[in-house]
Parts: structure tokens; C-alpha cells; sequence
């Protein structure tokens, strides 16, 4: 929709619930949409589906939340897009936000393409960065760009609402603050929430070794430890740090190592206090996924690799002979403090 | 009763070729071949191993620059029935709104399907929102990150692999399905299927065929604009170790590794 159709105001977060509970992505958005709210000077609303919330939606407010609707409705138990769509959609028409943010979760990279088709606007997909133009007040939205190791900023110019998802861990979770705001029950038409779709069961799965995205840090190897082995040695330094295992690209697409261990932009995006790379050339779809940890530690042969310009620490050399002496030095240290 | 599919393929450049120029830290692409978007493949033998089952026709479909001829003609070597390419300069440029109003527009004209496949994203573009955008553009019903399917007259079984596990669905036809390269192996073209290729005849579409208006289409058509392209700022103090100085370096991750309580 074109924004001359509409008075188009505030920032609308789809906020993401699983199992009733608030997922943390709701807060980094919530947060994030407050910074962009108080250079506009408007309202931040959050909106949540879920069964039956367990967890305290006014929490939100001290996250930076003005506004925060809650839809509630037994059909709601396992997600379906049918009935998000109706929702989010009823929800936009009602508030008709000027800005529209979600998380790049599967839950919202399929309800937000399919409301932005039906409402005939822009979206983009996988942000790392959002920002206000002080000239337009338009929503920037940069994102790592197509093949080259360069950003791309976008924006959206005259269709409403600028709509944008941003993957888990991109931003961080502010402090909280003492505000308040209004929490509202919409209710909305019964036929919102049925859907030609059935969503049958969800099976939980077991966890994968633990989510790469919780850990403290992570230890990541590239295409430079050149066979499948290689991920021994990775696998040795994290459990002697009990850090989680991560992964560029190429060795997830040659089998070394599962799909759940890829750091990036089509991988996790890791925020960790230390994040050590290894054979890890550094191209920016790589450090999408990892920019943001405390400190950066690189081992590469190459010294002008990419990795080494966002590192703290660059270690130039053959990893085959760095990461044993690494891990030799740690065992030292170990014994050390332990008598 | 026969299905009527049609598949979503985009021609991507190999991923695997790619280099990276070290000075300006940007891509290479000349000299860099094409490939069907990996995931595309798994949507096509998905959609080959339906119309088997039921008996119908695979249709595939790409909008892109006329050198896209040759991702169809592959896509008939494994399996698919007719081939469309929607190719004109007005469609340059396209965000995936833009590119998907072609892509529906064209489903609209030489159907109606049973059944539309996608990948889940292409690795060029990685917005993973075609197959989304098409599905609401035409009222189908959309099930995304397909792993397995079980298609029946009436509609699909589906799992879908979400962040806390399997997610199960009954999705009616007409669908658009977006789907990952664990729903099966894809095969390889054979022999039979490269001659058939080699003699088939391409449709091909433009902006007035499709009814369209360059208002709608390409950039022109696109909600999107990107306002600038930078490399990412170096924003981190380095600490550069080699050779000689690499136990001086290592004293220093220990250091940190202490620092964060580590060990
Ligand atoms: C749309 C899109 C999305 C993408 N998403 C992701 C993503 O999510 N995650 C991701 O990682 N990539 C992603 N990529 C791929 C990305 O562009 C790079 O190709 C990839 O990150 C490179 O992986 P690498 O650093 O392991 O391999 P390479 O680039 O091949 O680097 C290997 C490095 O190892 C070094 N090396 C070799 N031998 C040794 C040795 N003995 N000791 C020390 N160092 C050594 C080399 O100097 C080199 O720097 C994506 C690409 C595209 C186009
Ligand atoms: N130009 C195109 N022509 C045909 N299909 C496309 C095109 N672009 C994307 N698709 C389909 O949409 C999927 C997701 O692409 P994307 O949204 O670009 O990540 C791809 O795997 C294709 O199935």
C-alpha cells in the first residue's frame, strides 16, 4: 500500500512466542524498535499470538514497549500461517504501522513475505543493521548484499508499512528500564483464526550438542582445515573451553559438520564473549553471523585475510601447528591453577 | 485424477567457483558458470516424482535474462514437461516483490496448478521470499521449509523443519511449497532426457504477453531500493601476530580466554 492511502504511524514489532512463553528475539526487536522510535518520536507496539501466555507481556514496557497487544485463541497452540497471516494482517489494518519489524525465524520468514505480497510492499530479509534517515525518516535497512563482501543499505520509499526481520541475536537485549504502557486483549473476528492449513503436531526435537547461540564461546573452523578431520582439533579446544562448535558455509556443504553449527547470514548469527576462527577467510556472509562477539580471535595463513580486519587478536600461520600449541598452553595453564 | 505442477527454478552463479578479489574484498563472477539453484533441483524432482505417481505435467518457470534458457533446458533433461521463460528487459532489476508478480502473473496465465514448488531461497539472494510472496499473490495455500511430502488428491502431507523441531501439516491443494534439500536426492539428467532437452521448445513470455505494465515490473515495479553499497567498517584495534611472534600471541588469547573466566 502507498503511504499517501493512509496515515501511516509508529513501529509494530511481530513478536515471537513458542511454547507460551516470550522468545528472546521479541526483546532485541523491542528494544531496537525503541531506538528507532525515539529518533521519529513515535510509539513502539508488540504484538504476540499465542495459546495461552505464561509469561508477564508487560515486561515488554521496560524493553521499551508503548503499546503491547496480545492475541489469544486455542488455535494458536501450534503455529499455522493461515491464521498468523489473518492475524498479523487484521492487526496492521487496525494500527497501520508506518514500520513493521520481525524475526527472521521460520515463523516470520513465512508470514511476513506472504502479508507484504498481500499488501503490496517491500520487505527485506535478514537485516544486520536499521537505522532512521535523518533527511526522509525513512527505516535503512542494511543487509550483507548478493555474492560480494559489501553491505547493501536499502530502503523503501513510498510503500507502507517498510517492513524488515532481523535474525535472533542481531541486536542485544537493553537494559531494562522503569516504563509503563497499555496492554490491550484485541478481539478479533472468529474467522481470523481458521485456516484451509492444519498444523497437525510439532515434534520437539532433542538438542542438537546445544545451541551454538547460548554459549559463552564459540569456536568456529573454515574451508583452510581442508579435510573433515580437521574439526577434531576444533572440537578438542571447545570442549576444553566448553565452547560451542561453529562453521563456515563450505564445510557444512561438504558434509564436515551439521547444518546447526553454520555461522552466517544463511547460517546462526553467534554473540558471543569470545569467538576464535579458524581457517575462516572472513567473507562478509560469514561475518554476519559473528561481528558482534566481545572479542574476536582469527588463525589464518593468509595475512591479508578479511577475518583479520575485525579481529582482536590475529594469529598468521598454519592452524595445523597454532591450535595444538593453543590447546597444549590451556592443558598447561589448567594444571597450573589446579596445583 | 492428474496434477498439474509447475517449479520456481532461478539460475544462480556457482557458489564454488566463486573467488574473492583481496585487494577490493569484493566477488569475482566473470568466467563464473551457472547452476539451477541448488534447492530448485529438489523442488523439480519433488515435483517429477508427483506427476509419476499421479500422471500430469511439470512446468518450469524462470524470469531472468535470456541466458536462463539453459536452466530450463536442464530442468527438462530431469524431468520436466514444458519450459517458460519469462525474460524482458522491463522485468531488470526486480526486488522479490516485483519478481514475484511475474512469477504469479504467469502461474495465472498457463494454469491453474495443483501444486507449485520453490526452493526455500536461492544462494545468490538468500531472501528465501519468493515462494512466499507468489503463494499469497495467487491465494494458495504455503508451507515453507519442507523436508518431506506426501502428496494425495486432495491436498499434501508435510514436515517442515522449524528452529524447536518437526512441524507437521495437512495442506490443501492448491499449494505453494518452499522447500530443503533433505526431501530427497536429486537425479542426474540422462540421456533420453538431455536429447529431449536439446530439441524442446522454450515458451517465452515478455511484459505484453503477461498483460503487465512496466510500472509493475522490474525496478520500476520494485517497493525496494537499495541506497548504497559500502564495505563494512573496521571498528576493532587489531593485534597482528606471525611467525616468530606467535607465542607472544598465544600468551594473549590465554589472557583473554582468563579475562572471560574461561579457564
Ligand atoms: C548468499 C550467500 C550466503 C552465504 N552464507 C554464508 C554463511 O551463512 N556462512 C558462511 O560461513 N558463509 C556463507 N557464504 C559463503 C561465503 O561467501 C564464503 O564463501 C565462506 O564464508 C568462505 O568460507 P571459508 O572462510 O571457510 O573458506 P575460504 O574462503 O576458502 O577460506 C579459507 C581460509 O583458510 C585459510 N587457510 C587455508 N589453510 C590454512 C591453514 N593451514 N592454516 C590457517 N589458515 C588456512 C585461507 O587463507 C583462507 O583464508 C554465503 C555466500 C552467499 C553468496
Ligand atoms: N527469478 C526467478 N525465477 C523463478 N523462480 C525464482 C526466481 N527468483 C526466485 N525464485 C524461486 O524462489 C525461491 C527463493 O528465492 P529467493 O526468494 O530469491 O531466495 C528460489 O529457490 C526459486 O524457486
Amino acid at each position: 500500500m502507498r503511504k499517501e492511502d493512509r496515515n501511516f504511524q509508529g513501529i509494530l514489532v511481530f513478536g515471537e512466542t513458542r511454547s507460551n512463553k516470550i522468545h528472546s528475539v521479541t526483546y532485541e526487536l523491542t528494544g531496537k524498535a525503541r531506538n528507532l522510535a525515539d529518533v521519529k518520536g513515535c510509539e513502539v507496539s508488540v504484538l504476540l499470538l499465542a495459546e495461552s501466555l505464561r509469561d508477564d507481556p508487560s515486561d515488554l514496557f521496560r524493553f521499551g514497549a508503548d503499546k503491547v497487544l496480545v492475541v489469544q485463541d486455542p488455535s494458536l497452540s501450534i503455529f499455522n500461517q493461515g491464521i498468523a497471516v489473518n492475524v498479523l494482517k487484521a492487526i496492521i489494518e487496525a494500527e497501520n504501522p508506518e514500520i513493521l519489524l520481525a524475526p527472521a525465524t521460520t515463523i516470520g520468514r513465512t508470514v511476513l513475505p506472504s502479508v507484504a505480497a498481500m499488501l503490496q510492499t517491500g520487505l527485506t530479509a535478514d537485516c544486520t543493521g536499521l537505522e532512521i534517515d535523518p533527511d526522509s525518516g525513512l527505516l535503512l535497512q542494511t543487509r550483507p548484499a548478493i555474492g560480494g563482501n559489501v553491505m547493501a543499505t536499502i530502503k523503501t520509499p513510498v510503500h507502507r508499512p517498510q517492513m524488515a526481520t532481523v535474525r535472533p541475536k542481531t541486536f542485544r537485549i537493553p537494559a531494562p528500564r522503569n516504563r509503563t504502557g497499555t496492554l490491550i486483549y484485541p478481539t478479533l473476528p472468529k474467522e481470523t483464526f481458521s485456516s484451509p492449513i492444519q498444523s497437525i503436531h510439532l515434534q520437539r526435537a532433542e538438542g542438537d550438542g546445544g545451541n551454538i547461540q547460548d554459549r559463552d564461546c564459540v569456536v568456529s573452523g573454515g574451508k583452510g582445515l581442508r579435510r573433515p578431520e580437521g574439526f577434531r582439533l576444533i572440537k578438542e579446544l571447545a570442549e576444553l573451553i566448553d565452547a560451542g562448535v561453529g562453521a563456515s558455509r563450505p564445510t557444512v556443504e561438504a558434509k564436515w559438520i551439521s547444518y546447526p553449527h553454520q555461522v552466517g547470514l544463511s547460517g546462526k548469527v553467534v554473540a558471543p564473549k569470545i569467538y576464535l576462527a579458524a581457517g575462516i577467510s572472513g567473507a562478509v556472509q560469514h561475518l554476519a553471523g559473528m561481528q558482534t562477539a566481545q572479542k574476536i580471535i582469527a588463525i589464518n595463513k593468509d595475512p591479508e585475510a578479511p577475518i583479520f580486519r575485525i579481529a582482536d587478536v590475529a594469529l598468521c600461520g598454519d592452524l595445523y601447528d597454532i591450535l595444538p600449541r593453543l590447546i597444549e598452553r590451556i592443558r598447561v595453564e589448567r594444571c597450573e591453577r589446579n596445583g | 485424477m492428474t496434477m498439474n505442477l509447475a517449479v520456481l527454478i532461478k539460475q544462480v552463479p556457482d557458489s564454488d567457483e566463486v573467488k574473492m578479489d583481496p585487494e577490493k574484498g569484493t566477488m569475482i563472477r566473470e568466467g563464473v558458470s551457472s547452476i539451477i539453484n541448488p534447492l530448485d533441483l529438489n523442488a523439480l524432482e519433488a515435483a517429477v516424482g508427483i506427476s509419476k505417481a499421479f500422471g500430469g505435467r511439470v512446468t518450469v518457470l524462470t524470469m531472468g535474462p535470456s541466458q536462463a534458457e539453459e536452466a530450463l533446458r536442464e530442468a527438462i533433461a530431469l524431468g520436466a514437461d514444458r519450459a517458460i521463460l519469462l525474460s524482458d528487459r522491463a522485468f531488470a532489476g526486480a526486488d522479490s516483490w516485483a519478481t514475484s508478480l511475474v512469477l504469479a502473473e504467469t502461474l495465472r496465465k498457463t494454469g491453474p496448478y495443483d501444486i507449485v514448488l520453490a526452493g526455500e531461497k536461492a544462494t545468490d539472494g538468500e531472501t528465501g521470499q519468493v515462494g512466499p510472496e507468489v503463494a499469497a499473490l495467487m491465494g494458495y495455500n504455503l508451507a515453507t521449509y519442507v523436508s518431506f511430502l506426501d502428496a494425495g488428491p486432495r491436498g499434501v502431507s508435510v514436515k517442515c523443519t522449524v528452529e524447536e523441531g518437526t512441524l507437521y501439516q495437512w495442506i490443501p491443494l492448491p499449494c505453494l511449497l518452499t522447500v530443503l534439500n533433505d526431501l530427497n536426492e536429486p537425479s542426474l539428467p540422462t540421456l533420453a532426457g538431455k536429447k529431449k532437452a536439446r530439441r524442446a521448445e522454450i515458451l517465452k513470455l515478455g511484459l505484453a504477453e503477461l498483460g503487465l505494465t512496466r510500472e509493475n515490473v522490474g525496478l520500476l515495479g520494485s517497493p525496494t531500493r537499495v541506497v548504497r553499497i559500502e564495505t563494512p567498517k573496521i571498528t576493532r584495534q587489531t593485534e597482528f601476530f606471525s611467525a616468530r611472534d606467535l607465542e607472544r600471541g598465544i600468551d594473549r588469547v590465554i589472557d583473554i580466554l582468563k579475562e572471560a573466566a574461561v579457564i
